[in-house]
């Protein structure tokens, strides 16, 4: 649900970063705080355990710049990945604009991929938005890794409507902004058409 | 699901409602905060505040708290209350739609906080009654031009130059 503030010239978009635990999401938003200009974010907050798992969420808000005499202002969240966070994770979907979905792309991962896609799918229903429409963006992230699996595979399991997708590896940053941008695009674009 | 939109007249009749509120319940802050983690507006000393990670915590704490009340088969916990050294935190739901939060130190009290915040509760309500209402008319005019009608790839690329 998009915050359009008249009196303010401002618009605010809700993006949530969602995938199986220790997929990268975190790392996204550290990559994305770490590489934008001090004046165009606020402050990176993680709810965290004392082992750095996500508890509740990631939270970072981006000013992009100004469109057509609107101040636009994304808000960055992450869930928490682990299976048994699944209470918390449907509370941050609540008003959501579009999705990133972050894929572990090492061969191990595969089934938590799978099913982190259907959990998300179950609770983006859950509030009353459809996977099939709302703006997705796929990222495959952890390319780097030995033991990942060849991109045609993870897309074909994967891709679930022919959404953009991106190979990544997150803590170089490699792909951090295209998935940023592709989603952002779709949401903006989004607006257009309401 | 509907876009929330805020206009002037709105936007200042809540500036209003929460000024006087700042000043009534003799507190340092007063915010409005969308469920969804957005401030609305806010009044008082928020120089030294980052209102907007504010925000974003406050909507998460309404949000747990929710999922916490419809566990044990409340329907929400409409009042929240955080005791500091210094300053309180009061959190109250507006028509189960908005969060207004009140920082408030030892020149208030809880007492008078709670009873300031149920007046002003009411008068809020009302204000966005009316926004609800004038987002489901306004969504059927034309002549309202969505500033992102006519937004072009140019446009959105432009925001990523940097």
């Amino acid at each position: 649900m998009t915050f359009i503030n008249y009196a303010a010239r401002e618009i605010n978009c809700k993006i949530v970063f969602y995938g199986p635990g220790l997929c990268g999401k975190t790392t996204n938003l550290q990559y994305i705080y770490d590489r934008t200009n001090p004046s165009a974010k606020g402050k990176l907050i993680s709810l965290a355990t004392e082992t750095d798992r996500t508890l509740f969420f990631d939270f970072l808000p981006l000013d992009l710049g100004t469109v057509r005499g609107f101040k636009t202002r994304f808000h960055l969240y992450t869930v928490p990945g682990q299976v048994f966070y699944d209470a918390s994770r449907k509370l941050i979907l609540k008003g959501v604009d579009g999705v990133v979905f972050v894929a572990d792309s090492q061969e191990a991962r595969m089934d938590a991929n799978v099913e982190s896609l259907r959990n998300l799918e179950k609770n983006l229903k859950e509030h009353g938005f459809d996977l099939a429409t709302i703006p997705y963006v796929l990222q495959l992230n952890k390319r780097d890794l030995p033991t990942a699996v060849a991109v045609d595979e993870l897309f074909r399991q994967l891709n679930f409507k022919g959404e953009p997708t991106f190979e990544a590896c997150a803590p170089q940053g490699t792909g951090v902004f295209d998935t940023l941008k592709a989603v952002a695009k779709q949401v903006l674009m989004e607006l257009r058409k309401k | 699901m509907s876009d929330f939109l805020l206009f002037d007249e709105e936007f200042h009749l809540i500036k209003d409602v929460i000024s006087r509120l700042k000043t009534d319940a003799q507190a340092k802050v007063v915010f409005i905060v969308d469920k969804n983690g957005q401030q609305i507006a806010a009044q008082g000393d928020i120089e030294s505040l980052d209102t907007t990670s504010l925000a974003s915590l406050t909507a998460g704490n309404v949000a747990a708290t929710d999922g916490l009340a419809k566990l044990i088969g409340e329907k929400e916990f409409p009042v929240l209350f955080h005791e500091g050294e210094r300053d309180n935190v009061y959190i109250a739901i507006v028509g189960q739609r908005v969060i207004l939060v009140v920082i408030f130190d030892e020149h208030s009290s809880l007492g008078l906080v709670r009873l300031r915040v149920r007046k002003a509760t009411q008068d809020l309500e009302k204000i966005f009654d009316t926004i609800q209402k004038k987002v489901e008319t306004e969504k059927d005019r034309k002549d309202l031009d969505s500033p992102f009608a006519e937004i072009t790839d140019e446009d959105i690329d432009s925001l990523f130059r940097d």
